[in-house]
């Protein structure tokens, strides 16, 4: 389904790439990955990378509650401070709190992120993740791959490839911040 | 925003981004590893004409806890005793490519001189009896974290108001929040100007009633050129803050002081150690509060 808007003088267009269930079983999925490829839940802890991969990992943290009974810790980070191109930016973005009240030595961290793009912030995750500790493993999990990636950084649980140019966006809405689920794409 | 020179230009909306920012730095100060790598690569230089060791050290710890290279120019090791005028002093240390300038000087307005004449960012350290504008942050941050809020409390300024450039970037914070703000000392050591919104108390068990943060003043002998106190020992038993003051204070009425204090001047052994001084916390967040006020710095666009 395609939405048009027109704003100023530009024109929109919206489509809506997945829906709320669409994303709920998308998860589910991603979920049964992770315990299929851990052989379970022990050793685990999940970090959703500030906004959107926060809400992922808090949602993958309780279907595995449901599904194995167990109680894995998750945290957040923020990865302000180990962006790259801190230098040439001309405005700091607002930092969100970073939390992870656990030791992640020896654990293995699934890092969560909404949408996978340049590959900047995963990089910029798992030079923060090492000065926590020192995992056993860090693996990685995207709601969304939208392809033109920068750095040879490869998720190992996929929510949906999407192939973009890099003329569009990607808009997430999520309940916890929007009230509702749903990724568009975004084409001006 | 290139400079921090003052809390006066700043709004609220500046005040609450720096505050918030301040939380993320003290997250990191409770890791194991303090330090993260965002500032790699560049340079700051504290440039203090005045003597100062905590304030100081306190920006040198947030520059390196941020990855800076960290120079230190001191008055006394400094070629201004041979005579270089503050802008062959600025001019020379930007042929070091600073990307940070942190000044502390005995003239008022010497901070604002520096930012207008350097590309580099500049941070105000003190400058004369004009603003500390890191250290109301810092005081803000810390009622912030006990209190939950900077609008409705009742604040009280004790002791040597005129000449603290710490009660003037306090008076400026505070007035861009909803809270009432007291003067409390003996009337020639607070300003002849009543601002409209501070109310001024020539009593101390007056002005501390009721009231939700004291925030006490160091005794300035070094600035004060004239008799403003009779004695240290008559200022201590009039207007020194003593045990006595928790008889009528809020039960949960908290303690300040920038440091560093004279104990048995304007504050006694037990308030000072007391568990409703936050002194030593104030001493903690000032590192967070630095670390987040360099980093909201950014180059001219």
């Amino acid at each position: 389904m395609y939405n048009l808007l027109i704003s100023g003088l530009s024109l929109i267009m919206e489509k809506e790439l997945l829906n709320e269930k669409e994303i709920e079983r998308i998860l589910m999925r991603i979920t049964h990955e992770i315990l299929e490829k851990n052989k379970g839940a022990d050793n685990i802890c999940i970090i959703g990378i500030v906004t959107g991969g926060v809400y992922l990992a808090q949602r993958i943290k309780n279907k595995i509650k449901e599904i194995e009974g167990i109680d894995v810790p998750v945290g957040s980070l923020d990865i302000s401070f180990y962006r790259d191109d801190i230098s040439i930016s001309k405005k700091r973005k607002e930092i969100k709190p970073t939390n992870i009240p656990f030791s992640i030595d020896g654990k293995k961290v699934i890092l969560v992120d909404d949408v996978l793009f340049t590959g900047r912030s995963v990089r910029a995750a798992m030079d923060a993740l090492m000065d926590f500790g020192r995992p056993a493993e860090i693996q990685l999990a995207v709601l969304i791959d939208r392809g033109h990636r920068e750095l040879p950084i490869m998720p190992n649980y996929t929510g949906k490839y999407i192939p973009t140019s890099r003329k569009e966006k990607i808009k997430l809405h999520l309940k916890e911040n929007s009230g509702k689920d749903s990724v568009l794409l975004i084409t001006q | 925003m290139k400079d921090l020179v003052s809390i006066k230009e700043l709004s609220r909306r500046d005040i609450e981004e720096i505050l918030n920012t301040t939380k993320a730095f003290k997250e990191v100060l409770g890791r194991d590893i303090k330090k993260v790598p965002t500032l790699r690569g560049k340079t700051a230089i504290n440039l203090f004409f005045e003597p100062s060791t905590r304030t100081r050290t306190s920006f040198e710890l947030a520059e390196k806890r941020l990855s800076l290279d960290v120079l230190n120019f001191s008055v006394s090791t400094s070629s201004v005793v041979k005579g270089e005028t503050l802008y062959d002093t600025l001019k020379t240390i930007e042929s070091y490519s600073v990307d940070y300038v942190i000044i502390r000087h005995s003239a008022s307005g010497a901070a604002e001189f520096v930012a207008n004449h350097t590309p580099a960012s500049v941070i105000n350290a003190g400058d004369g009896t004009n603003e500390h504008p890191t250290q109301a942050l810092l005081d803000a941050f810390s009622i912030l974290e006990v209190k939950g809020r900077l609008d409705n409390l009742k604040i009280a300024i004790v002791g040597d108001v005129i000449h603290s450039r710490v009660a003037r970037s306090n008076l400026y914070l505070l007035s861009k929040f909803d809270t009432e703000i007291r003067f409390i000392g003996p009337s020639t050591l607070l300003p002849t100007e009543i601002p409209e919104n501070v109310k001024f108390f020539y009593d101390l068990k007056e002005g501390l009633k009721n009231v939700d943060v004291v925030m006490l003043l160091r005794i300035q002998l070094e600035r004060q050129k004239g008799a403003f106190i009779p004695s240290l020992k008559e200022y201590f038993h009039v207007w020194g803050v003593k045990k006595e003051v928790f008889r009528y204070l809020k039960q949960d009425a908290i303690i300040m002081h920038p440091g560093p204090m004279n104990r048995g001047v304007e504050i006694s052994t037990e308030v000072a150690d007391s568990p409703r001084s936050i002194i030593l916390r104030q001493v903690t967040n000032g590192i967070a509060t630095r670390m987040a006020v360099i980093y909201l710095l950014t180059p001219k666009e």
